[in-house]
């Protein structure tokens, strides 16, 4: 589904990426671990086609098209969701107005018929109960005002409502307390299909116990430096990232 | 207010001065001070974004009044909006037009001004105040005067339609006053139109006294031809515990200027300035706007946001002064823009004149581009770009639009506010 080779990016002129290799299957769940600064968040960013990040070098593929010539609205509407670290305040657009709006602009580049608003409410509230997310906060302005957990649920059944084939989860463990995590798990958990594949971007590994994940990657200074099954994340939650960092130097140079 | 007079425009209007026999010494008065001080030019202060003599020098070729057009039903028709159901007041080349105009004079009266002779005019916006006025005072032919009985609750929106045609000269002078007696509650919509795409000069005065715990809604919206000039002076004497509420919407012309000035003359007023300006081409607003603050316990509030593309410019200018007298005031004033384009310019000031101690005021401005964090957020969700600057822009401005009161000319406004985002930005 996605096929990541030797991808290179930067942000003004600095290296960040320096030459991810990935593979994602349908169906499968890939783990992103990383200290601070390791890329995690460029790698989403990147995939998800935000702009103030070049690309230098290599490819990213996914569903047989280049991904990266693709403007960030295509990205999307070929099926790439990335639920944001920092969802944005947006004063004076509506929730819903605003998610009518994508889901009918995602169904028309799929070629389907634009959904009405009864069949569009209908939908919303089946995908509400998902991220138990509350009517009152869709009547108000997108993310205005919400909790750090009410913007991270709202992610979720975005998530929910556009019907991703790759979903991107950009930190959306931090900051949550334990309820709040839950229910955003169980609302990605719920998401999941044999056709689906999910990448979580995460700094700690508490977000693997709700959605274990098939593979772990661990990323240092913009390389994939190690990977591994879940256990990968136990026994760094354990160690710490300290031996990591000193296994990655070593061999570098 | 001392003027640096530009003698070239000045001169071009006193050119074509034609003696009117009512209200000689309003015009004597106005006469005096053009001779004196004349219009504005480049170096005063009051007008220094705005070249406004420059420009009329360089874009008016008739510098006498503007004659009547003929107006048939059929050509007002279309510019009345959908839902409107109350009374209706048409200017044609800024006078009063009976043939096509509707007034039931349903709880008050309606008079042009040579019928009334009312003595009130002049007293609120004064001659000294603008060179403007003073240039109204000498050439406005015939104006209206409006007076809202007591206690009298007018339901439906009053509707004045400016229909603006530079036929036989270029010069167009409206005058209104508008008397809204103690515990009067009425809103007036107003609308100007331009009949062909030619240069012409509007310089209309409006004046306003609201009474005694009076309420009055006051909405404007500008979108003349892309040749048009106009200079709009708009004042208001707000009595005690009487609301006064302006809503000015400004999206087309050549240059626009707006000098909106509400006196808070007793305790327990509110003056509300609401203003919008989406300025694409080369158009030009500038909007100077005052609010004095005499008495204790008033309450003042200001919104003007402006969206700019192309080489468009906008100016605010917003005046707070609160006298010693004036314990207790809130005054708040904000003003933000949106810049589309390198070559739009906005240059906005406040001015706070506090001599009061015990008051609350505050100010901001904000001048940026789009919030390109919003935009990829919308983007991410599979909303196209440009799609997205229109959500965007219009979340920004409708915040304005919200504070009109008459539905129907609210959704009038939304609806081209829309289309102007969706399509020329």
């Amino acid at each position: 589904m996605l096929s990541i080779k030797n991808l290179h990016a930067s942000i003004e002129g600095t290296p960040i990426l320096r030459g991810i290799n990935l593979e994602v299957k349908p169906g499968e769940v890939h783990a992103i671990m990383g200290p601070n600064g390791s890329g995690k968040s460029t790698l989403a960013s990147v995939l998800a086609g935000r702009e103030e990040y070049e690309v230098t070098e290599g490819e990213v593929i996914f569903m047989g098209k280049n991904l990266l010539e693709l403007s960030p609205e295509d990205r999307a509407r070929e099926g790439v969701f990335l639920a944001f670290q920092y969802p944005v305040e947006i004063p004076g657009v509506s929730s819903t107005n605003f998610l009518r709006t994508a889901v009918n602009q995602v169904r028309e580049y799929r070629g389907l018929e634009a959904l009405d608003a009864v069949k569009f409410l209908s939908i919303m509230k089946e995908k509400m109960k998902l991220v138990e997310i509350d009517q009152k906060l869709l009547s108000r302005s997108l993310n205005e005002g919400f909790s750090g957990g009410e913007k991270k649920r709202n992610e979720i059944f975005q998530m929910a409502m556009l019907e991703p084939s790759l979903s991107i989860l950009d930190e959306t463990d931090s900051g949550l307390d334990i309820d709040a995590l839950r229910i955003v798990s169980n609302g990605v958990n719920q998401l999941r299909s044999p056709e689906k594949a999910t990448i979580v971007v995460t700094h700690y590994q508490r977000l693997l116990d709700y959605i274990v994940p098939d593979f772990v990657h661990v990323l240092y200074n913009g390389r994939i430096v190690k990977s591994g099954t879940k256990e990968l994340a136990m026994e760094l939650e354990e160690k710490g990232y300290d031996w990591i960092k000193e296994e990655a130097d070593s061999t570098a140079v | 207010m001392t003027v640096i007079k530009s003698n070239k425009s000045t001169d071009l209007f006193l050119d074509h001065v034609v003696s009117h026999t009512d209200f000689s010494a309003l015009r004597a008065k106005g006469l005096e001070f053009l001779k004196e001080k004349g219009l504005p030019a480049l170096k005063e202060e009051e007008y220094k974004f705005t070249a406004i003599s420059k420009k009329l020098e360089q874009s008016i070729s008739r510098f006498s009044t503007a004659e009547n057009i003929p107006l048939t039903q059929e050509q007002i028709k279309p510019h009345i909006f959908e839902g409107f159901n109350g009374d209706l007041v048409v200017f044609n080349n800024g006078v009063f037009d009976p043939s096509v105009s509707s007034v039931s004079k349903k709880g008050y009266t309606f008079e042009t001004l040579s019928e009334n002779q009312p003595e009130l005019l002049g007293k609120i916006a004064k001659t000294e105040k603008d060179p403007f006025v003073a240039l109204n005072n000498v050439f406005f032919e015939d104006g209206i005067y409006i007076k809202v009985g007591k206690n009298q609750k007018i339901e439906q929106p009053i509707l004045f339609l400016y229909f603006n045609q530079a036929n036989k000269g270029e010069v167009i002078t409206p005058r209104l006053l508008i008397e809204i007696e103690d515990g009067a509650e009425v809103k007036f919509l107003e609308n100007t139109i331009s009949l062909d795409e030619e240069s012409y000069f509007s310089n209309p005065v409006t004046e306003i006294k609201v009474g005694q715990n009076a309420h009055v809604h006051y909405c404007r919206f500008q979108n003349e031809n892309r040749k048009s000039i106009s200079v709009n002076n708009f004042e208001v004497d707000i009595h005690k515990d009487a609301t006064f509420t302006s809503v000015v919407i400004s999206m087309a012309g050549d240059l626009v200027r707006n000098n909106l000035s509400l006196n808070l003359l007793d305790t327990g007023c509110e003056g509300n300035m609401y203003g919008l300006y989406l300025l694409n081409g080369k158009t030009h607003v500038d909007n100077h706007t005052n609010v004095d603050h005499t008495k204790p316990h008033c309450q003042s509030n200001e919104l003007y946001k402006g969206v700019l593309a192309d080489s468009s410019r906008g100016i605010f200018n917003g005046k707070i002064f609160v006298r010693q007298d004036a314990q207790k005031t809130n005054a708040f004033q904000q003003n933000n823009n949106i810049l589309l384009s390198e070559d739009a310019i906005v240059n906005t000031k406040p001015q706070l004149e506090i001599w009061a101690d015990d008051v609350k005021c505050s100010h901001g401005c904000t001048t940026g581009q789009l919030d390109e964090e919003a935009l990829f957020y919308l983007q991410a969700r599979g909303i196209g770009k440009e799609n997205a600057k229109g959500l965007l822009l219009f979340a920004f401005a409708g915040e304005v639009l919200e504070y009109i009161a008459v539905d129907s000319f609210k959704d009038y406004c939304l609806h081209l506010v829309q289309e102007r985002l969706g399509s020329n930005f």
